[in-house]
């Protein structure tokens, strides 16, 4: 369960950082902080919008499907069903895939890091990896306690 | 598990308000860059120049960073003309500042441009505003966008946050535009040459048939040797 609970948190973190970044999409709050990175240069490139949506709205519903799913799995009606770890892997592992395309992005394509980018693959990295993890865990006892 | 959810709240309720506060700390484009100055002075200042001193042949464009016509002059346009015209000796171009009141970043970008000049990068942050000129198409406030321009050219980010800040040449681009009025300059980008203005499509090849012609027509002592 513990597992279930760091993936909750993770996704609950990585959906702000997703929501600031989208709300900067939409014009809201001018100009991002970035320190000396090119967040502005990653966020007004041609690649910075996807289907005609901006990423960060991508990772915002992404973030929270897997922040949902992490909370029904904790109910104590789904506490005992590995069907969930297995949901909350597969969620990872998009997240994870279309961050390593991001990252080519910016890295190959864009020549610029965007910090908050970095903060998010960081992120679902930490989700992804915990996800792998809780497969691998035994299963919870569920033989009744005498 | 009660207490996960509780911490599941502080961390939620949190992370809010330090967005609320990023949100509203987000400076944006300094209104002393962004908008014309109280009181106009002539600094001497008369646009950055490329090309010989010596050239027969000037021509001074008047251009807004925000325009697209100027953007795909300079994209597709200049390129050649530096090549043909202004490397070989034959003309000197200058830039003149006409930034145009429908354009909301316009006078911005002239600002951001004047500020990397005064560290010796006008013309390489001239390349970045027209050569990534979605900017212009957004909307948003570009000034991050323009700080990673300075960056990526070079520009010392410390002096350039002053000097955007200071609006230290909005009385400078603001006397730009308004000898602009003066010249009857209505649109960018209108085009001088020797100080007449150029009304005809202004193209590479155009711009080379008129400075041949004129270079043909001065006395050869009057002309700049031609550099290779």
């Amino acid at each position: 369960m513990r597992s279930r609970q760091a993936i909750a948190l993770l996704a609950l973190v990585g959906c702000f950082v997703a929501l600031y970044l989208w709300l900067h999409a939409l014009g809201v709050g001018g100009a991002l902080k970035c320190g000396t990175g090119g967040c502005e240069t990653v966020q007004t490139s041609r690649w910075a919008v996807l289907l005609g949506l901006p990423v960060a709205l991508y990772g915002v519903v992404g973030y929270c499907v897997v922040f949902v799913v992490a909370l029904l799995a904790l109910r104590p009606a789904a506490q005992r069903q590995r069907g969930w770890n297995r949901l909350l892997a597969g969620l990872a592992t998009i997240g994870f895939g279309f961050t390593l395309y991001l990252t080519f992005v910016e890295l190959f394509l864009i020549h610029a890091i965007c910090r908050w980018c970095v903060g998010s693959a960081v992120i679902i990295t930490a989700i992804w990896i915990v996800a792998l993890l809780s497969l691998r865990s035994p299963a919870p006892r569920t033989d009744p306690v005498a | 598990m009660n207490r996960f959810y509780v911490v599941l709240v502080v961390v939620a309720v949190v992370l809010g308000a330090l967005l609320f506060v990023i949100l509203r700390q987000s400076g944006g484009a300094a209104a002393a860059a962004s908008t014309p100055p109280v009181a106009v002075t002539d600094d001497g200042f008369r646009g950055y120049t490329l090309g010989s001193d010596s050239a027969v042949v000037e021509i001074t464009e008047y251009s807004d960073f925000e325009c697209p016509f100027c953007a795909n002059f300079a994209t597709v346009q200049m390129p050649t003309i530096k090549e043909q015209l202004i490397t070989t000796g034959k003309v000197r171009w200058r830039y003149r500042d006409f930034p145009l009141p429908i354009h909301q970043y316009g006078r911005y970008a002239a600002h951001a441009a004047q500020c990397a000049g005064e560290q010796g990068k006008f013309w390489d942050m001239h390349d970045q505003l027209f050569h990534h000129h979605q900017w212009a198409l957004t909307g948003k406030d570009p000034s991050g966008l323009f700080r990673d321009f300075a960056k990526t050219i070079g520009v010392d980010l410390q002096r350039y946050d002053q000097c955007m800040a200071s609006g230290r040449y909005a009385s400078r681009i603001e006397f730009s535009r308004q000898e602009g009025d003066k010249l009857l300059v209505n649109g960018t980008p209108t085009f001088f040459i020797n100080g007449k203005m150029y009304n005809e499509r202004a193209n590479s090849d155009a711009l080379k048939a008129v400075a041949d012609s004129i270079i043909a027509h001065t006395p050869p002592k009057q002309r700049a040797p031609a550099r290779h």
